[in-house]
């Protein structure tokens, strides 16, 4: 399973996290792949850091463990980087995406000298901009998408849109907005 | 070909009952297989299938509305985990020498306490002895194709058992992923129509089902039962070999894993038989002869089959997510080493005890037994055969 990529997810709980990594879990099947999407259960309240993973792969997947070196992690939630080993284990062939406005020196400095890509993203700011309320798993999503190149930009797009009407089938005023903030984070997640 | 779908274990465990549409449903929420009973309920609300679902109070009642309707004539499922499992233990052994085929989902968790709601076996391994036909899954496919599988065996005239399905809790019941679904007509067809041949509502034939037992009689039908678990063994093998016409999968008592030219071996259930496979390719890369036994059918206990298979290793670790607290080894490992003595397979097995209360099997702990394996193979020498694997120091 060399093709196997692996992506771990750092949110608090009511981020939406584990509904990204199910998101980028479907959409990925959607492009022809074998996937895993699964969160990492714990005592469950508002606030709380938790974790959530993605194995997606070209062969199918039958290693059944939490993963313990990601090619890629995601940081919901940038008050987790001095609360959480975000980058234990990463691979320094792979990244980390940060949802974040903190300066380039803050990031090296919490990240602890790790020598892979660092991407940050203001996922509030577009989220704020194209939803009007701080939902940041939508820009999230398309923010690990460009990064790991799991799926194109098209692909990525033409999947959501088909995902969100079903996922909110009773509120389809919400589907345009989440379609201009996966857009609009596919151009707003850079390196650092 | 089946249908291309990602779903979580608990969904494929609830579109097969769909598919299965039974008479009767009754459940009581319990971590991690709530949702089992609760997408259920919403295809009973929505009309795909006109099941009865009976909303009970306990899983004591769960087991109970189960028995009455099965009893009745009728086909009933139902879906629980650890103290929901352990509530309903009573009738757990009324439905199995009631002769009652009900199919369960178990979803496996640590039985509580301390109180955990995270995957162990340690509620299966509890009911190890009821008389349940017990088949284990490695992922949500299996959960889902022993589902489609579970009717045929559990109703077949010389069976007339309860079955339960195990699948791992979180681990592969809330984890998304690939599987293959068979369509609803072809599972209509398979799963076929349920014609008890004695039934309390046949008002041809009045019947009294479980009253007292007497000295006179209670050996006897327990002979029966026992007779009716070695039957099942046959019938397995059987709905296996027609599920395989219909989607080209392959099910036995147990899958081997590279085990045909292995050297050291490990036996385990559920999820973690896939990290092992994942770490036997890896071993095989860099030349280590390490192969895998996945036991599917727990009860009936396929002993000389396992036997025959492990014999040609050098040394074999028996991996049980269940710790039988006897200062001996957990349950499978008892099994298996039995099985193999009775059978005059002598060679070195080794118990590891692991993932205990949701505790993460990482494929380094595997390749750590296998590491052992090949040093008892090279040596013979197992100064304590009743080891843990993940517990920290």
């Amino acid at each position: 399973m060399d093709n196997l990529i692996e992506i771990r997810w750092h949110g608090r709980g009511g981020q939406g996290a584990k509904t990204a990594s199910l998101l980028l879990a479907d959409a990925a099947f959607n492009t022809g792949k074998y996937i895993q999407g699964f969160p990492e259960y714990g005592p469950e309240r508002m606030g709380a850091p938790l974790t959530a993973y993605n194995r997606i792969s070209t062969a199918p997947i039958t290693i059944h463990s939490n993963i313990y070196e990601p090619d890629y992690v995601v940081v919901v939630d940038d008050t987790l980087l001095e609360a959480v080993d975000v980058t234990a284990g990463l691979k320094k062939t792979g990244g980390i995406v940060i949802n974040t406005t903190k300066s380039a020196e803050y990031l090296h400095q919490v990240l602890k000298g790790y020598e892979g890509n660092i991407y940050t993203i203001d996922a509030k700011k577009v989220s704020m901009e194209t939803l009007g309320n701080y939902f940041p798993n939508t820009p999230m999503l398309a923010a690990i998408v460009k990064v790991s190149g799991v799926m194109t930009d098209d692909e990525l797009l033409s999947d959501m849109e088909n995902s969100f009407k079903h996922k909110f089938a009773k509120k389809p005023e919400v589907i345009e907005g989440n379609m201009k903030a996966l857009k609009v984070a596919l151009k707003e997640v850079h390196a650092v | 070909m089946g249908i291309r779908e990602r779903l979580s274990g608990n969904e494929a465990a609830s579109i097969a009952m769909k598919q299965i549409n039974p008479d009767v449903v009754a459940a009581f929420p319990i971590t991690p297989s709530t949702e089992i009973p609760q997408y259920f309920s919403t295809f009973v609300n929505n009309g795909s299938v006109d099941t009865e679902f009976v909303a009970v109070e306990s899983e004591h009642s769960a087991m109970s509305a189960c028995i009455g309707a099965e009893a009745a004539g009728a086909r009933a499922m139902t879906a629980t985990s650890a103290n929901g499992l352990s509530y309903m233990w009573e009738m757990i052994y009324i439905a199995s020498s009631m002769r009652l085929p009900i199919v369960m989902s178990l979803v496996n968790r640590a039985v509580s306490g301390p109180l955990n709601i995270h995957n162990d076996h340690s509620d299966a391994m509890g009911v190890r002895d009821a008389g349940w036909i017990m088949l284990f899954s490695e992922n949500n496919q299996e959960a889902y194709d022993n589902l489609i599988m579970a009717h045929r065996i559990a109703e077949h005239k010389d069976v007339l058992l309860p079955l339960m399905v195990c699948q791992d809790g979180f681990i592969t019941s809330h984890s998304i992923e690939n599987i293959e679904l068979v369509e609803d007509d072809k599972v209509k067809n398979f799963v076929g129509k349920y014609c008890p041949e004695h039934y309390l509502l046949n008002d041809k034939e009045p019947i009294s089902m479980g009253p007292l037992d007497v000295q006179s009689y209670l050996f006897e039908h327990k002979r029966q039962q026992a007779e009716a678990m070695i039957n099942s063994k046959k019938v397995i093998l059987e709905v296996a070999k027609d599920f395989e016409k219909m989607t080209g999968r392959k099910y036995s008592f147990f899958e081997e894993y590279k085990l045909d030219d292995a050297e050291i071996a490990i036996v385990c259930m559920n999820s973690t038989a896939g990290t092992t496979k994942y770490v036997v390719d890896a071993l095989r890369k860099q030349g280590v002869k390490a192969g895998l036994l996945k036991v599917r059918v727990f009860r009936p206990f396929p002993a000389s089959d396992i036997a025959k298979a492990l014999s040609c290793v050098k040394a074999v670790a028996i991996l049980d997510k269940a710790d039988s607290l006897n200062a001996a080894g957990g349950a499978l490992f008892t099994d298996v080493t039995s099985a193999m003595h009775i059978n005059n397979v002598n060679i070195p097995a080794v118990n590891y005890i692991y993932g205990i209360g949701g505790r993460d099997t990482k494929a380094d702990d595997i390749e750590s037994v296998y590491h052992d394996l090949e040093e008892i193979a090279k040596t013979g020498n197992i100064t304590n055969p009743y080891r843990y694997m993940g517990l920290r120091g």
